[in-house]
């Protein structure tokens, strides 16, 4: 029996202790009518083995050479030991940390997380963690309008050069509850939210959202943003690449306001820090706050404090704030963190540190800058946007972009992220990063693949056209 | 020791990352980082070593008996870990063409299906990515639902939702993110809805029900489709907590229940790992009706290829509720257990997690300690309440819980459901050994005779951990979340 232990004996003397004839007579409390015929659609079982080739088979079936796609899902180094620390049993196989004293390894671990974050970010405080980028923003929301007391609107203005899957996650989460998501546009030739198009008097609403860097990869003005919405006395939520803040100046630091600088929530997807890309998940959310707003964060938060003795350890604390406690009065239903993914983030920044994280960074940013000047050299390819960027440039394409994507694929190349679903004005625009993984010869050779992939395409589009009868 | 205590200035890990000369760098001055993270700087093997050490503070299923009741921490097939991270699978970009993932989502596919068998429900999503999440999906439906009924007009009279006392804290809190209002209902003595509480409850104003069954307290809900038969009548539709399907696996579908929306977690009952608290995963299972709603992506088969659908194709849908799809990962693992364990390895989920709870049960009681539920069969899991050992010894259920860390065993669920006064919730699942079984009760019994004669023993425990109780006051009233230096 798979993974079941018992022997026929044992079962026979617990049945005995029980008192009953057969493991049957213990659902003699279920209703006749109510049980199942058997299972129809579930396999027979299989050993390791036999499952072990089927999933080597349906891996090796999806294999790609190169990716150059990113979107809020970036392809980094992740050290060996990283994953080798984090799937050990101790960490792997235990649960959420209530048993503080049997579980100081996680709660350390979560501490330091938090600080780790708290200062990438320069935030006060962080919490332990949330799902991934997107609900995480979907909590932001929800957050500033508890938090922001000057404000009665439930009205968020959300720039559309926030992740489209984000805003939508968002809207999803929190519009049962009357909070309103106001789209801001953007500038078409800079890819960037406009600073002169916000109105002067935009009433009453309770955050701005502010990307950076921002969906397209371009680099938005936070420190007049930022200014704009505190001086509206809106809370500023920011949401950002983790891997950008080695370059970028962290949120705690936006607004060239002395009176209130800084966003006042930051939030945003943690994969780029050591988890890998696996389809999209699982990865972690992660969101820091200023201090005067920890009671009104979401999520598990751990605090240092001391034991009898006066030797310090750490637990779960502000719990009052969570659903197992204040039930319909929470600050959210959330119940679990992505503990595993932050145990490989906190190992993943302990070991690169900050001259390792920077140095990622910024060749992620060198090669980006190195395929965007190689696609420019290209015919019937243009890049669309001219603002700053960090590690991902938008290209228009003459030819159908379907096409391009579909034969690059064949030839085991995932081209990049297609934004027409999103944006229907952007059509035919594909979306490019090149991380710290790529080598030189990989990006020219892209560009190489992509050139003859466009001419031949190309000479197929325009055949000698049938004569109109 | 603090990882950032261990930090000197200037040690690089060379290995991990070579820095290049004359990178190109465009970024505006006023846009740029001008003081570096107060990230450790300490080498690979400092790294390697600290987190190895951290690990072994940890209490674990690898490591302990782990019986934390409504939390199904059976063993984690190794296995599942390995092939789901195997090279094709670990590195498939979210955006890669469906063209090129026939791999990855032929599994996808298989999985919602054996899910829609095991739950007797018509469709399946696997887009939530946990359990909570799950329970929003659910109670999003529903709203959902209501909303499109009289023509598209809606039904806004429909603003409550019922809730058992004996729930999950989520259940309430996710009815609240609905904008609905909570009603709880009241257990009768024998761990059943109060029938009759409930027959006055329900009327026009509700929405639905949020039911686990087995309940929190360790039996099954014998009523249950009278109790659905109420609601159904009332117009309001019936939710299932999947929190305890490891008791039912195989045996009963919560479809013939007469659910019409279930979340099921696959880190409890498809056993994948808990990570120390997540990451879960929460697929949603719905009745016909509900169908339309599902949470996007989903994946579909259509002559023999897979696709990803999303709200174009499903535009009823309540959308999607993460950045792609979900914790894919973690379906994987669920999916390579699933597929170990096949049909009847599935029925005998259900049929050794209830031997071994009953048996705890028996034994426990014979050895005097009292049961919450004592003529009720039990499920996978049972409550054990310790109000006289609290009355007459000063010794309480933290007592308990604390004192047999010592012994070497997790402490089960505490506290909870909040129905049980002094309440220990054991869950032993059917991945342990009789003789496992047996030693914890045996620890039961001798913290028992300790309660009596030195309680002072049990109840300053622990004592053979790395820290004895921890100050919890003074870490809320303090609050010291980041290391800041000495």
């Amino acid at each position: 029996m798979p993974f079941i232990p018992h022997t026929e004996e044992e079962v026979k003397s617990m049945l005995e202790v029980i008192g009953v004839e057969s493991i049957e007579d213990l659902f003699d409390e279920i209703p006749e009518n109510l049980r199942s015929e058997g299972l129809t659609k579930v396999p027979e079982g299989l050993t390791e083995m036999e499952i072990g080739r089927i999933m080597r088979a349906r891996a090796d079936q999806d294999t790609y050479r190169l990716c150059f796609a990113g979107g809020g899902a970036y392809e980094h180094h992740v050290p060996a030991a990283v994953w080798e620390i984090t799937t050990r049993g101790e960490f792997y196989s235990a649960y959420t940390p209530y048993q503080a004293e049997a579980s100081q390894g996680t709660l350390q671990l979560l501490y330091e997380y938090q600080t780790m974050m708290a200062s990438l970010t320069a935030m006060d405080v962080s919490n332990a963690s949330l799902y991934d980028g997107a609900s995480a923003l979907a909590e932001a929301v929800l957050m500033a309008v508890r938090a922001n007391r000057k404000s009665k609107s439930k009205r968020v203005l959300m720039p559309r050069t926030v992740n489209p899957a984000y805003r939508k996650v968002a809207y999803n989460i929190v519009h049962n509850q009357g909070i309103v998501l106001e789209e801001l546009d953007y500038d078409v030739t800079s890819g960037t939210i406009d600073i002169n198009s916000l109105p002067d008097e935009p009433g009453d609403f309770t955050a701005l959202v502010i990307p950076q860097p921002n969906y397209f990869g371009s680099l938005e003005e936070v420190d007049a943003l930022t200014d704009w919405a505190h001086q509206h006395k809106a809370l500023v939520i920011a949401v950002v690449n983790p891997m950008s803040l080695a370059m970028l100046k962290p949120p705690g630091e936006w607004g060239n306001d002395s009176d209130i600088t800084g966003a006042d929530i930051t939030c945003g997807e943690g994969q780029p820090l050591g988890i890998p890309l696996s389809s999209g998940g699982p990865y972690f959310g992660f969101m820091c706050c200023r201090q005067v707003y920890v009671r009104q964060m979401p999520g598990r938060i751990i605090g240092r404090t001391v034991d009898l003795d006066g030797k310090p350890g750490f637990s779960l604390t502000l719990q009052a704030r969570e659903q197992h406690i204040r039930r319909s009065k929470a600050t959210s239903n959330i119940c679990t963190n992505q503990g595993l993914l932050v145990t490989a983030a906190t190992i993943y920044m302990a070991i690169v540190g900050p001259y390792g994280l920077e140095n990622t960074a910024a060749q992620s940013h060198n090669n980006t800058q190195l395929l965007m000047s190689e696609l420019d050299k290209l015919n019937g390819v243009q890049r669309i946007f001219n603002s700053a960027n960090f590690h991902e440039a938008v290209f228009k394409f003459d030819l159908p972009l379907s096409d391009v994507i579909r034969s690059l694929a064949a030839q085991g190349i995932v081209a990049g992220v297609r934004l027409e679903d999103d944006y229907p004005e952007l059509g035919n625009c594909l979306m490019v990063c090149a991380t710290e993984t790529k080598s030189e010869d990989d990006i020219k050779g892209f560009a190489k693949t992509l050139a003859t992939t466009l001419t031949r395409l190309q000479a197929a589009a325009c055949p000698v056209q049938p004569k109109m009868a | 020791m603090l990882v950032f205590e261990q930090s000197r200035t200037g040690r690089v890990n060379a290995a991990q990352s070579a820095k290049k000369d004359n990178m190109v760098n465009v970024i505006p001055d006023n846009l740029k980082r001008k003081t570096r993270p107060l990230l450790p700087e300490i080498s690979e093997m400092q790294a390697v070593r600290h987190y190895t050490r951290l690990s072994q503070k940890n209490f674990s299923i690898d490591t302990h008996f782990y019986p934390l009741g409504s939390c199904t921490m059976k063993y984690n097939p190794r296995a599942c870990n390995q092939l789901s991270m195997l090279p094709g699978l670990l590195n498939r970009h979210p955006a890669t063409p469906d063209s090129s993932s026939q791999g990855f989502l032929a599994c996808m596919y298989d999985l919602q299906e054996i899910l829609k068998d095991v739950t007797g429900m018509y469709e399946v999503s696997l887009a939530p990515m946990a359990g909570a999440q799950g329970e929003f999906a659910g109670v999003a439906m529903i709203r959902a639902y209501h909303d499109a009924q009289n023509g598209g007009k809606g039904d806004p009279a429909r603003t409550e939702i019922l809730v058992p006392d004996a729930a999950h804290g989520t259940n309430p809190a996710t009815a609240t993110m609905c904008n609905f209002k909570v009603k709880e209902i009241p257990t009768n003595s024998d761990g059943d809805v109060d029938i009759d509480a409930l027959k006055a409850a329900v009327g026009p104003q509700t929405a639905g029900i949020m039911l686990t069954n087995p309940s929190t307290l360790g039996v099954f809900e014998r009523k249950i489709k009278e109790i659905a038969g109420i609601v159904h009548d009332a117009g309001g539709l019936l939710y299932y907590d999947g929190a305890n399907l490891n008791a039912i696996l195989g045996k009963v579908k919560p479809g013939d229940m007469g659910f019409d929306v279930i979340h099921m977690n696959l880190h409890k009952t498809f056993s994948t790992p808990h990570g120390g608290g997540g990451p879960g995963a929460g697929p949603v299972g719905v009745s016909k009706r509900l169908e339309p709603y599902l949470p996007v992506p989903m994946v579909v088969e259509n002559g023999g290829e897979y696709h990803v659908v999303t709200e174009k194709s499903r535009p009823q849908s309540i959308g999607r509720l993460s950045a792609f799809m979900g914790n894919t990962g973690i379906l994987l693992r669920a999916y390579i257990y699933a597929r170990m364990l096949g049909s009847e390895g599935m029925q005998r989920v259900a049929e050794y997690a209830t031997l071994n709870a009953n048996y705890m049960l028996a034994v426990l009681q014979k050895s005097g300690f009292e049961i919450a539920y004592p003529n009720r069969r039990a499920t996978h899991e049972f409550i054990v309440t310790l109000k006289k050992q609290a009355k007459d010894l000063g010794v309480n259920t933290m007592d308990f819980a604390k004192r047999l860390l010592d012994y070497g065993f997790h402490a089960p669920t505490t506290y909870f459901p909040l129905l049980v006064p002094e309440c220990l919730l054991i869950e032993p699942t059917e991945t342990e050994t009789k003789q496992e079984l047996d030693d914890f009760m045996q620890a039961m019994v001798a913290i028992q005779k300790e309660a009596e004669s030195e309680p002072e023993i049990v109840k300053s425990a622990p004592h053979t951990l790395p820290v004895r109780r921890l100050d919890d006051v003074k870490a809320a009233k303090e609050l010291d979340l980041t290391y800041k230096g000495e």
